[in-house]
């Protein structure tokens, strides 16, 4: 039990990590621009078949630089030469070009890679368990993804905190039109934010396509959990992103690895009902709802407090 | 120094804006002075492009209408909006310093000459600016604004739900902006300021200009008041 407690706390920080390197974009894009980027996921997806391509030609540790930067230049190219000619028809055409922009992605990488998963390996330098606790061997590039994503996150803060241009996406983030008024060029930022947001994404991608399943339909899968995040955050909320992706990380980590039901807590059903619906419910297990647990999450927050965990908007 | 002509604008079907002609020299403090409704603000903003603006509008000699607004700061326009909007989440401090427009080229007003200027500011510098008082961020504003170092500064309403003391307080930084010789367009519904600091005025009704002239002559002037200005 206490095995299953600890693994499970890692696995559940660190997915949480790798969802905070996506919803930070996402967010910070959303309280700047008013328009949630439906796109995002597939600059993960694009960081991850980047990352694999380079890795095939050159090795992880180039990839791992490259295809950031390479997915970051195509973020900042969609805000320069696509959303912001589609701004001023206002937000409902913003939204719907996202949309369409991450089933182009979509497409375009089935085409290049095809449909099935590609071989996106762990590098050999990081193959080998890192520690063994209890009987579980701690894989080394889980712990390897984690202080990437703490690094990031660190230099993120400091970024935002620290420097003149942190503290102009600050204001930005609220009153956009008064840092124009003092002689600050907004699109650039927005195209910088866009950019960085979307290299995020991408290097999410490039150190979660080994560990996980690199293939064309990973943008899909990621995409609805992170609206999630962001919205169970508080959209445009960075400490709320970071807290619902911890939060959603480990709900879904322990969810999964739980086998408890109903019927395990409460004991068996009496016999005369076990031919009802309610038998369905008492032997579901909780790690058969894990997936859908996010989602029970979302609604609750919904429900009972619509602007998130720590957002301060209504929308 | 600021030159607009035959101005028109629109919030989406309604002509808010129907002509207005008017212009600032250098070093000249000038009021816009009009009821609630009749497009002051909205001058403004069509000026600073945040309203699309119709007609011919020169800064400098320089065309400015439609051109983001960064650029037109660039030029040395200011602008302080109604709103006072400062950055909440920032400090005093930090709201000053993203006034500077840029870092390398520092200007006649500095972070610290403020501070000194207003002790109340300088007590809380490194605190969040969204807990000052809304005297405190009106000054805030304003003086974030001068550390752009314009020629020219647009402030929309600043004594607009300000105990009588602190109008007193913004009258007397404004005075000292154009004491500075930084020429000042005041968008005001009180009389008070705008006719002690002004050397013209202008008067609004209907998306136009009704009235031009000294603070003597609207003083002198009880027709135009009853009409455009007493409530």
């Amino acid at each position: 039990m206490l095995e299953l407690f600890v693994i499970s706390t890692l696995n559940g920080i660190l997915f949480g990590m790798l969802l905070f390197l996506m919803a930070s974009g996402l967010t910070v894009i959303f309280s700047m621009l008013g328009v949630l980027n439906f796109a995002h996921a597939s600059f993960y997806m694009l960081g991850a078949f980047f990352g694999f391509q380079i890795s095939k030609w050159f090795g992880f540790w180039p990839a791992l630089v490259i295809a950031p930067l390479l997915a970051g230049a195509l973020g900042a190219m969609v805000e320069r030469y696509g959303l912001r000619q589609v701004h001023k028809y206002g937000h409902v055409p913003e939204l719907l070009f996202t949309f369409g922009l991450a089933f182009a992605i979509e497409e375009i990488v089935s085409i290049v890679w095809g449909k099935s998963p590609v071989d996106f390996r762990v590098p050999a330098l990081l193959d080998f368990p890192a520690f063994t606790l209890f009987s579980t061997n701690y894989p080394a590039f889980k712990i390897f993804m984690l202080v990437i994503s703490i690094i990031i996150f660190v230099g993120l803060l400091i970024a935002l905190k620290k420097t003149r241009v942190g503290l102009i996406v600050q204001a930005a983030l609220t009153h956009p039109h008064m840092v124009g008024h003092l002689g600050h060029n907004v699109g650039r930022i927005f195209m910088l934010v866009f950019g960085v947001g979307t290299a995020l994404a991408a290097v999410a991608g490039v150190i979660a396509g080994p560990a996980l399943v690199t293939q064309s339909n990973m943008a899909g899968l990621l995409g609805p959990i992170l609206f999630v995040v962001v919205v169970v955050g508080g959209l445009g909320s960075l400490p709320g992103a970071f807290l619902a992706s911890l939060l959603i990380g480990l709900v879904q980590t322990f969810a999964v690895s739980m086998n408890g039901s109903l019927a395990g807590a409460f004991g068996p059903l009496s016999p005369d009902l076990a031919t009802t619906w309610l038998s369905d419910i008492w032997n579901v297990t909780i790690a058969q709802i894990a997936p859908i647990m996010p989602y029970v999450l979302l609604v609750l927050i919904l429900i009972f407090r619509p602007m998130g965990l720590l957002g301060t908007r209504e929308t | 120094m600021l030159e607009v002509r035959d101005l028109h604008a629109y919030y989406g079907k309604s002509h808010i804006l129907q002509g207005v002609d008017m212009h600032i020299d250098t070093g000249e403090v000038v009021s816009l002075l009009g009821r609630n409704g009749v497009g002051r603000s909205t001058t403004v903003k069509a000026i600073m492009g945040e309203v699309p603006p119709h007609g011919s509008i020169k800064f400098k000699g320089q065309d400015i209408a439609g051109l983001p607004s960064f650029k037109i700061a660039h030029l040395g326009l200011g602008y302080v909006p109604e709103h006072r909007d400062i950055f909440p989440g920032l400090t005093v401090r930090q709201n000053l310093l993203l006034g500077i427009k840029d870092p390398r080229k520092p200007g006649k007003w500095r972070p610290d000459d403020m501070l000194d200027m207003f002790p109340n500011l300088a007590a809380r510098a490194d605190t969040a600016a969204g807990v000052l008082s809304g005297g405190e961020k009106q000054m805030l504003t304003i003086c974030r604004t001068l550390m752009g170092d314009p020629e020219l500064v647009m402030i929309d309403e600043p004594t607009e739900g300000l105990a009588p003391l602190i109008v007193q307080q913004v009258g007397d930084l404004i005075a000292e902006i154009a004491r500075r010789g930084v020429a000042i367009l005041l968008v005001e519904q009180k009389l008070s300021i705008a006719l002690r600091i002004s050397h013209r005025v202008y008067v609004m009704g209907h998306g136009k200009i009704v009235f031009e002239g000294t603070p003597a002559e609207l003083k002198a002037n009880d027709g135009v008041r009853k009409e455009w200005l007493e409530v």
